[in-house]
């Protein structure tokens, strides 16, 4: 196999990381010639399901640059991709790849150096740790599709969205909820809802008892069991036939196509 | 070659006719035209730019590809608006320097040859490729194809936009008949806009009208303010809506509905922008320095009333406390315009002791609660009763005031303020330091105020005996603010405050286009501080109305309402309140309103939002073509 030639994907923010690249251009700073941009409005217009999906489908590397906290051009765009980003770095875990392959950096119009030295470390870091294994490792390549699945989970996104509500003006019933308390209750659904795409991954191709869930999630049995039982009752699972007495699982196809 | 009077039936050059206006992908057959430019030697000197036009000329749907050597010069332009006719282009790609710079050019161009111009797309291949990468040709020239083939992945996926015109009906709504308030609607009323202007109190004035004197002003307040307020009532344009309230507010910018509601009946107001003027009230020092408990300590505004009503009290010696009930006593802020007030109320006292203690005939009464104004001001803010108090008038020995004002530090900032403070000083005025460690005390002693301090320069406690305690409370934001940020969908800080769009550069703009906010609704302000405010708001609200229109983003949400479950999550991401809920239970965005950022569709749990010109599938696509790497 030649040289590696990473493979990294840089989405920046039109107001701001995408004009501090245009400056680095401008003054000629020189950086590695392996990540491509694609320009968006605003940081976060970037779905965490873009970015999983891209991992699923092989990028070695994921940057996203926006504007510094406090200047975004769209007044608090970037505190919500601040947000997504812990939700797409905590699945990339869940998923074992390396977290370090995805970055995000607030860059702004005038920072065309740090632009720069941003590549420039990102790409070394990436040569570093050499070619995603998605794509080579079946079960690392399942366990992204699952994040993919998850970062479109109800849920994960519905919590996601209200998390910054929730903390200063609180639910319907006035009740706030302190940042770590949010945290905590967006951690537990991402864990939740990673496990739950997984046994629905892993399922739609193939039957599969508890036990053999259990190994593939390497989560105990009877957490296995909590989640086949909300899956079931989500209409989401089913049993397809028993073996003995081992009943074996399917997912269920909902929705229209 | 070109046949402007043909009809269309003339048969075609090329095997394929694609229709007169392109539409939706798959539609019709995608003809995408690509130009890659040299820019002299700056692309050309550090990438294969024939390489890279051949390479494009491979990729799928596309028809035509071409190397320019100034895309962005006339010859350049005028080869692609020929290229669009000749090889009937259906979307355009110029890979060359920056959209940031040169995006509009070459859309202008696309819109020239009848191409709608969000069928255009760009490659950056020379800020972002051959700038960045001059020592590696090789590389750079690599790169240059995969960010054309990106472009040309998401240029597939585009669709023609339309910029929509919104009308903007040239009526404003003003909110608060204080100085800012009126000031806002005389001038709109003075450029020939309709104004409503709505007052809950029952007469015009807002906070001015409880003053005595100004500083910086030979007139009284109650002067000052009057000819501002009958040319209010008498302007043939201004609607003022006494007694009232704005009970419900929807709509965008240009097109707001507005309910006012008017002692239980309720009209309704369609205006094209709305200004904020609601004020301030004063902080009521509760349990702080003896307030509430001694008849004989009141707020700096109490005082003012008792002095223009004529029912000050016998007084001799007056103690001033700064800072009460602010920066960290209770509020955290600075009301920054207390120094100089209660300056100026040391100096009226001063200067008109003779006049204020002298035998002009008015009846004099008891201080504090046993005043009638007072007691009805007290009660109605507490809304509860205060208890009947007594205590005998103090003995004023005549010959002038003993005024101790005491500070933590003194501000008197401005550009002729400063001279307030040395009259004071001149005029015998005793100015005393204190630390919020060692904040005074005042308790009773017989007839007397005692306020007991901590010297700071002599290191000993002392006692002063004052017949009066004036307490500089801050400025604080009334209790219904919250409510009216929540109907506008506008922000308030911490303090309960306005918050405006950006502290040093919209300072009395909000996010939400077409809502306005001034005066001391945004925070401590005098009333020169406040008409100014008032007269910025009324030039902002003037663009948009004057002009008639808006144009609003064509890159903006689109709410699938058959998806759609009304969660509400996009509503309470987006920064510019420019999604609502239908009476469905749908969301739908205001097209008027949106700015296009995308936050809503990144967060949308049930994917219902799609983000034009930056879908999600244009995106994927751009990814993926970066991904699958050259053919």
């Amino acid at each position: 196999m030649a040289e590696f030639e990473p493979k990294i994907i840089g989405f920046l923010c039109n107001w701001c990381s995408y004009a501090g690249a245009d400056l680095a251009g401008v003054s000629r700073y020189q950086y590695p010639p392996d990540i491509r941009i694609i320009r968006v409005m605003c940081s976060a217009r970037v779905d965490p399901m873009i970015v999983l999906t891209l991992f699923k489908e092989g990028a070695d590397g994921i940057l996203i640059g926006g504007c510094h906290i406090g200047d975004c051009h769209y007044i608090s765009g970037n505190y919500h991709t601040e947000k997504r980003v812990y939700v797409v770095k905590k699945l990339m875990e869940k998923a074992g790849l390396e977290v370090e392959r995805f970055r995000l950096e607030w860059i702004s119009a005038s920072e065309g150096e740090k632009f720069a030295k941003t590549v420039t470390e990102f790409t070394e870091k990436i040569m570093e740790l050499g070619p995603s294994k998605v794509g080579e490792d079946p079960e690392l390549t399942n366990r992204m599709g699952a994040a993919v699945d998850a970062s479109l989970d109800f849920r994960i996104r519905s919590l996601l969205g209200h998390e910054v509500g929730m903390i200063e003006n609180g639910n319907v019933y006035g009740e706030t909820k302190t940042e770590e308390e949010m945290r905590n209750i967006i951690d537990i659904a991402i864990e939740d809802e990673f496990r739950r795409s997984l046994i629905l991954g892993v399922t739609s191709s193939k039957p599969a008892s508890a036990k053999e869930l259990s190994q593939i999630a390497n989560l105990p049995t009877e957490r296995i069991v909590e989640h086949i039982a909300t899956l079931r009752q989500k209409n989401l699972l089913a049993i397809d036939h028993v073996d003995g007495m081992t009943p074996y699982y399917v997912a269920l196809r909902v929705g229209g196509d | 070659m070109e046949q402007p009077e043909q009809p269309a039936e003339t048969p075609g050059e090329t095997e394929e006719q694609p229709p007169e206006t392109p539409a939706e992908p798959g539609s019709e057959d995608l003809r995408i035209g690509v130009f890659v430019c040299h820019c002299g030697t700056n692309i050309g000197g550090f990438v294969d730019v024939p390489s890279v036009v051949e390479y494009t000329k491979t990729l799928p749907d596309v028809v035509f590809a071409t190397g320019n050597l100034y895309s962005c010069a006339e010859d350049g332009l005028a080869s692609i608006r020929d290229a669009i006719k000749e090889h009937k282009l259906n979307r355009v790609i110029v890979a060359s320097c920056t959209p940031r710079t040169h995006g509009p050019l070459f859309q202008g161009v696309c819109e020239e040859a009848g191409l709608n111009k969000y069928l255009f797309e760009f490659a950056n291949i020379r800020e972002q490729c051959s700038w960045v990468h001059m020592k590696e040709k090789e590389e750079a020239t690599e790169k240059a194809k995969d960010l054309v083939r990106s472009a040309v992945a998401k240029a597939a996926l585009l669709v023609p936009q339309e910029e929509m015109k919104v009308d903007v009906v040239p009526r404003s709504l003003v909110i608060g008949g204080g100085v800012a308030g009126l000031s806002a609607a005389l001038s709109l009323a003075g450029q020939r806009f309709d104004v409503h202007l709505v007052e809950k109190e029952s007469e015009l004035g807002g906070f001015t009208r409880n003053l005595n004197s100004l500083y910086l002003g030979e007139k009284s307040a109650e002067e000052t303010i009057k000819p501002l307020i009958d040319r209010v009532m008498s302007h043939e344009n201004i609607t003022v809506h006494l007694n009232s309230q704005v009970g419900d507010v929807s709509g965008f910018i240009g097109n707001f509905d507005t309910t006012i509601v008017s002692n239980g009946s309720s009209q309704e107001v369609k205006v094209g922008t709305i200004i904020i003027a609601t004020g301030a009230l004063e902080y009521l020092p509760d349990g702080l320095y003896g307030y509430g408990m001694y008849d004989n300590v009141v707020t700096l505004t109490e005082f003012e009333i008792l002095c223009k009503s004529h029912k000050l009290p016998k007084v001799n010696k007056v103690a001033f406390i700064q800072c009460v009930g602010s920066r960290g006593q209770d509020k955290s802020y600075c009301s920054r315009i207390c120094c100089v007030i209660s300056i100026k109320n040391a100096l009226y006292l001063t200067e008109k002791y003779a006049e204020l203690m002298g035998d002009d005939g008015a009846e004099r009464v008891e201080v504090g609660v046993s005043v009638p104004e007072i007691a009805s001001r007290r009660r109605r803010r507490r809304r509860m009763a205060v208890a009947e108090g007594a205590g005998a008038p103090a003995a004023a020995p005549m010959g002038g005031p003993e005024i101790t004002i005491f500070n933590r530090d003194v501000m008197t900032y401005g550009a002729n303020h400063e001279v307030y403070y040395n009259e004071a000083r001149e005029k015998r005025i005793r100015f005393v330091r204190y630390t919020p460690e060692n904040r005074p005390k005042v308790t009773q002693e017989g007839d007397k105020l005692a306020v007991t301090y901590y010297h700071e320069t002599l290191k000993t406690e002392r006692k002063l005996l004052a017949d009066m305690v004036v307490l500089a409370t801050p400025l604080v934001a009334p209790p219904d603010a919250a409510k009216l940020s929540k109907m506008l969908k506008v922000p308030i800080g911490r303090d309960g405050f306005f918050l405006e769009a950006h502290v040093k550069l919209r300072p009395i703009d909000f996010a939400t286009d077409g809502i306005f906010v001034c005066g001391t609704a945004r925070g401590p302000a005098d009333i020169t501080e406040s008409v100014a405010q008032g007269l910025g708001t009324a030039s902002r609200a003037a663009i948009p109305m004057a002009r008639g229109f808006i144009q609003a983003e064509a890159i903006l949400a689109q709410v699938d309402p058959q998806i759609c479950t009304g969660c509400g999550t996009c509503v309470a991401n987006c920064p510019y309140g420019a999604i609502r809920m239908t009476e469905e239970g749908v969301a739908e965005v205001l097209a008027a309103a949106c700015k296009g950022c995308g936050c809503c569709g990144a967060t949308c749990p049930e994917k219902a939002i799609t983000m034009m010109n930056y879908t999600d599938d244009q995106l994927l696509a751009q990814g993926r073509s970066i991904l699958q790497g050259a053919l």
